[in-house]
């Protein structure tokens, strides 16, 4: 059957070939055109304004400015600053609670004759060790601390997502009555808009009359004090996460279920033969069956972490502080408010960059597996 | 994992300890699972039941106890009335449910198109086009969400108000919340898969009867692929219904806005806990229920991509 159609093809090639650009043009055409204009070419405007000073509104056409928007973007050095000192006596200056002084890091930003290397730089973040301070000067600390907060999100939403994600699906998973109304349960989240699940955590949140507070406040009869955990720079990070986990830990049991269901059910019946406990039947047999759906949730987790935009927007505005910026958020930020298409547009290619690391990564770890 | 669990417990001696051991598993699992779905489902029970709720002093007053999840009280559709009376939530309903149906019409067609002419088609640069389109699957919206900005402020715009008139940038327009997104590299991608595993058989018997590759689409490949077009549909319509960072980005009028950018502003310009409940109810239960309703199709879908909001 099957020498026989290639040899049928064969004889046909010449006549068959060209036949079909026509009806393909006919119907392919209209998508490949809106892919073109609308997802390749600002592709590759959006690398080109990267280079640029393009805004969204400007009288004079953009110029070619080289890798300033990248200088900017990644720049980071190390200013060590000695403690100040009294000049009469020469000992150390400590306040009243017995901690050293330092000089202001602006002192050194400030100043292009003294210190050019410094100019045009601000403040990071800043560590005192052993008696000397570090301070992290960034062309833009906006851009580190939005990176910091993208990291900071992946790395506790993989873990307690996808652990919720697979402990909702092995409950899930067990023949139980009524299965269905609870794997329904864990995955309304998941189906609803981001903007109300983002409002609705507003209130739950909320300093004043937030159900946390109050309800934190009752469980522990009055020794809970409320905590403003929107409106407080050590806290409001960890509340958009743990909203977060809750909205998507229902994707992630959905994922696991599809993967608990491709496990052949003869292996576990090997397994009990050979008298292996629950416990190891789920490490021998449930987890490495697991691999590749637990592959794809970390990539996915990965991806979204950087994609987090609309809660923050919506829940804090980026703030208190920069405490919840990220990458996206600060991509529209300056994009939008700013209409600084160019500096945006670096932003977009360096959360690019990032996506494909991510991706390029997922393939490898899929590749070494099989 | 039942299976599991039955031989384990087959092992116990003794028949009665056993049934008495299989009904304590049990009981432990519906706690646990229970106690679960309390936390997946609080925060929109307490959403639904606080949308009747007349005053915020109300709401307040009721987290001290299980009063927040439940319709006691001053219960009433006032919110309901207000949100119609204070903001134009008809018009961004009317907004967001004609632009998901545009989209999802559109979308359809010319993906379908495009995933037949890649699989079932040959042409020179077939081979190509496919390796570009799925190199692009991994170029998130975000990443040309700017220069697309720039692109749409620019790009000329037919208006019928007196006689037909140019005008440019399609900021503030119906289109631009369309025609972006109409060809999509997953959706194109999806086509092509499902259409791959039609029997090629059909194809050439239908060309042999005289059939014309148009025709071979329209009379055979769609009526065949009820399941991709479904996929496609559910997954365009949540993206529809859901967009957010775009249209905040191109649309200020609030003619032309769709329900989620309304609810932003009416969140913003409300104190009215009640009010906000009121709305996020409205534009969520009706997804909810075609979730319900739709409930295996949903979760195919959405499980192959990944996506989250």
């Amino acid at each position: 059957m099957t020498t026989t159609t290639a040899t049928l093809a064969r004889t046909t090639t010449p006549r068959r070939t060209p036949s079909d650009i026509a009806p393909a043009l006919l119907l392919g055409g209209p998508a490949f055109l809106l892919l073109l204009v609308f997802l390749i070419g600002p592709f590759i405007a959006g690398v080109w304004f990267s280079f640029t000073d393009q805004r969204l509104i400007s009288p004079t056409p953009a110029q070619f400015v080289g890798l300033r928007n990248y200088r900017r973007m990644l720049t980071l050095t190390v200013l060590t600053l000695d403690p100040l000192t009294d000049p009469q006596t020469g000992q150390p200056v400590r306040d009243t609670q017995g901690n050293l002084q330092y000089p202001r890091s602006r002192a050194y930003t400030r100043d292009q004759e003294k210190y050019p290397q410094y100019f045009g730089l601000t403040e990071w973040t800043s560590l005192d060790l052993a008696g000397r301070r570090y301070t992290l000067l960034a062309g833009d600390p906006s851009f580190f601390r939005s990176l910091q907060n993208n990291v900071l999100f992946a790395l506790v939403v993989i873990p307690l997502q996808s652990g919720f994600g697979l402990l909702l699906a092995l409950l899930v998973n067990l023949q139980l009555k009524g299965r269905n109304f609870f794997r329904t349960m864990f995955f309304a989240p998941v189906v609803t808009s981001m903007v109300v699940v983002s409002i609705v955590w507003r209130f739950i949140y909320d300093y004043n009359n937030g159900m946390l507070n109050v309800f934190l406040n009752q469980f522990t009869l009055g020794l809970f004090h409320p905590v403003n955990w929107l409106g407080d720079a050590s806290t409001a990070m960890l509340a958009v996460i743990i909203m977060s986990i809750w909205q998507g830990a229902g994707m992630q049991m959905m994922l696991f279920v599809a993967g608990l269901q491709g496990i052949p059910e003869s292996l576990y019946e090997a397994a009990s033969i050979d008298g292996a406990n629950t416990w190891q039947k789920f490490r021998y047999v449930t987890w490495p069956g697991l691999r590749n759906t637990s592959v794809f949730i970390l990539v996915t987790i990965t991806i979204a972490a950087f994609q987090l935009f609309t809660q923050v927007f919506v829940m804090t505005n980026g703030g208190p502080n920069d405490a919840t910026t990220t990458v996206l958020f600060m991509m529209v930020r300056e994009g939008f408010r700013e209409q600084n298409i160019a500096y945006a547009s670096t932003i977009a290619v360096a959360f690019f960059l990032i996506i494909l690391t991510i991706s390029l990564v997922q393939r490898r770890m899929l590749r070494s597996e099989a | 994992m039942a299976t599991q669990l039955a031989s384990q417990t087959t092992r116990a001696p003794g028949s009665g300890r056993l049934a008495l051991r299989q009904t304590g598993v049990a009981l432990a699992q519906y706690t646990v699972l229970t106690l679960l779905a309390g936390i997946f489902i609080f925060p929109l029970l307490f959403m639904i039941m606080s949308s009747f709720k007349a005053t915020n002093t109300e709401i307040f007053a009721d987290l001290h106890s299980l009063r927040a999840f439940l319709p006691v009280g001053d219960v009433s559709l006032n919110n309901y009335a207000a949100v119609f009376q204070n903001s134009q939530f008809p018009r961004f309903l009317a907004n967001s449910v004609g632009l998901a149906a545009a989209l999802i019409a559109l979308s359809l067609t010319v993906n379908s198109m495009a995933g037949y002419a890649l699989s079932r088609l040959r042409w020179k640069g077939q081979r190509l086009v496919l390796a570009i389109i799925i190199a692009t699957l991994i170029v998130p919206f975000e990443t040309v969400a700017i220069p697309l900005l720039l692109l749409v402020s620019k790009l000329p715009n037919l208006t019928f108000d007196k006689g037909i008139t140019f005008t440019q940038g399609w900021l503030n327009t119906y289109q631009v919340q369309v025609v972006p997104f109409i060809a999509g590299a997953y959706s194109i991608f999806l086509f092509y898969q499902f259409f791959q595993d039609i029997p090629r058989e059909l194809d050439e018997a239908a060309l042999v009867d005289g059939a014309t590759r148009v025709q071979i689409y329209l009379n055979i490949i769609v009526p065949n692929s009820g399941p991709v077009f479904a996929a496609v549909a559910i997954l365009t319509f949540l993206g529809s219904w859901n967009s957010f960072l775009w249209p905040i980005m191109v649309i200020q009028s609030e003619d032309i806005r769709p329900v989620m950018v309304g609810l932003q502003y009416f969140f913003q310009q409300n104190v009215q806990w009640g009010q906000v409940m009121a709305y996020t109810t409205l534009i969520t239960i009706p997804v909810l229920l075609l979730f319900l309703v739709f409930q295996n199709a949903f979760v195919r879908s959405i499980a192959t991509t990944g996506i989250k909001e």
